[in-house]
């Protein structure tokens, strides 16, 4: 236990605030790499799947905040909102790309996300977390009360949408999408069996 | 055959568009044997042993047996064809191979009349193609043609690009090129050819029927459940290129559209 005390510790002491500029960082030199021809011949598609994958990995990081501090007593708690921030941010990047830079055809946009299955669940995860990236502030917070902690409850559809649209757009059964999707589906199960014991708790 | 080339020229199946560079040809590549990332091949494929090589030719020819690929290219009329290349992913490239037409190939080996259809094999070696180490796809890889397609003088066996030797993330040393159909109809590292009148089951349709057909034909009027197929996205073009539109067989309407007279593409897709 000595180690996560010292963690926690530590932890206390860092604020949450610098992650929001670290968090610049990734994009703005993907961008700068992929102007300057440093990230391969097709840098579109590049920055399109590498947004996209770094925002999906800082939403898990985001969700396995409650479970480390259940699980493992490390406390991280400070750094949800901003993460849960950055991430959707990072998932709002990787959408302009789609948008703007690869289809870039507004009838094609529509066509996509109506009729492509994959499209249609990632922009359905997109949505789902809009409401919760706006009201991730203490006004908000203390404006919705109660009501906040069940709308944000949204977000675990949402991870999971984003989860299986990776392993849907993928050919074939590759592993590292069905990796993603385990760890959110085991970070998704950890609360369910939770809940429950509550329940059974109150009972 | 000689004859076979003033009549290429006539038709004039190279594209006037300018080839992407050497480096974007060998560094983007599909190549599942080395792994699912478009830079594994370039990465991984050094592995792979050229020489010897031989191509078995079996199934309802004349001359069946173990083809030495010297053997081959001794009778073969060596071309430049500068083609367009379109993925079902729906990027593009354009692409100087250097090769000689399948039916060459097919005519050595002695095509029998009663054979409708030709059946592709992938190279099966494993401990030089990583990719294969894992049941991904059902190695080996599969592909085939209607045998009227594969007589057709745009239809390639390639054995180069640029005039150089055809690097092995690219299918070396002999692959097949199908320009007006999407790239995965274009097997790479080919060590088998049977000649059969049976419709072959290709890997990718094995896999998913509804995404990719037997004839794969490029075609914007076509929708994939995955990539739109009205545009397409040339490779090297930087990060604020615009799409181009996908043109019906790749461009090459005019020479091959008569091969599917009176089909339905859009149920043989």
């Amino acid at each position: 236990m000595a180690f996560v005390d010292v963690l926690n510790n530590a932890v206390r002491r860092i604020p949450a605030w610098p992650l929001y500029i670290v968090a610049v960082i990734p994009p703005v030199a993907m961008f700068y790499w992929a102007i300057t021809g440093q990230l391969g011949v097709d840098p579109v598609k590049n920055l399109e799947h590498e947004m996209g994958q770094l925002g999906l990995q800082v939403l898990i990081l985001t969700l396995a905040i409650t479970p480390l501090r259940k699980y493992a007593g490390v406390n991280l708690i400070k750094f949800r909102r901003a993460l849960g921030v950055i991430g959707f941010a990072y998932i709002f990047l990787h959408l302009l790309v789609w948008l703007v830079l690869d289809v870039q055809i507004l009838s094609q946009i529509i066509k996509d996300i109506l009729k492509r299955p994959y499209i249609t669940i990632g922009m359905a995860g997109f949505v789902m977390m809009l409401p919760l990236a706006v009201t991730s502030n203490n006004w908000s917070i203390r404006k919705l009360g109660s009501k906040w902690r069940v709308l944000h409850k949204l977000f675990y559809p949402a991870i999971l949408l984003g989860a299986v649209h990776f392993v849907m757009l993928v050919k074939g059964w590759q592993i590292e999408p069905l990796v993603y999707l385990a760890i959110v589906t085991i970070l998704l199960a950890l609360r369910v069996k939770w809940s429950a014991r509550l329940r059974m708790a109150r009972v | 055959r000689a004859q076979d080339k003033p009549e290429f020229k006539i038709n004039g199946f190279d594209t006037t568009e300018t080839p992407n560079t050497f480096e974007e040809i060998t560094t983007y590549n599909n190549f599942y044997e080395f792994g699912t990332d478009k830079g594994d091949p370039a990465k991984y494929a050094s592995a792979l042993t050229t020489d010897p090589w031989s191509v078995e030719i079996d199934g309802l020819v004349e001359r069946p047996g173990s083809y030495g690929l010297g053997d081959i290219l001794s009778k073969m009329d060596i071309d430049e064809r500068i083609y367009r290349f379109r993925c079902v992913e729906a990027w593009s490239m354009v692409i100087p191979w250097n090769g000689f037409e399948l039916r060459q190939l097919l005519q050595l080996a002695g095509i029998q009349s009663k054979a409708k259809y030709v059946r592709f094999e992938t190279l099966y070696r494993p401990e030089e193609m990583r990719g294969q180490q894992r049941p991904l796809l059902d190695w080996p890889y599969v592909e085939g043609l209607r045998l009227d397609e594969a007589m057709h003088p745009l239809t390639l066996m390639a054995t180069g690009l640029y005039g150089k030797e055809l690097p092995n993330q690219n299918g070396a040393p002999l692959r097949l090129v199908v320009p007006w159909k999407y790239g995965f109809k274009s097997i790479k590292s080919v060590v088998k050819i049977t000649l059969t009148d049976k419709q072959p089951v290709n890997t990718w349709k094995a896999i998913n029927h509804r995404e990719y057909g037997f004839y794969s034909n490029v075609n914007p009027e076509v929708s994939h459940p995955r990539w739109t197929q009205s545009s397409e996205r040339r490779i090297g073009g930087g990060v604020f290129a615009k799409r181009i539109e996908t043109v019906k067989f790749n461009g090459y309407e005019e020479q091959v559209a008569d091969l599917y007279k009176g089909m339905d593409l859009t149920v043989q897709y």
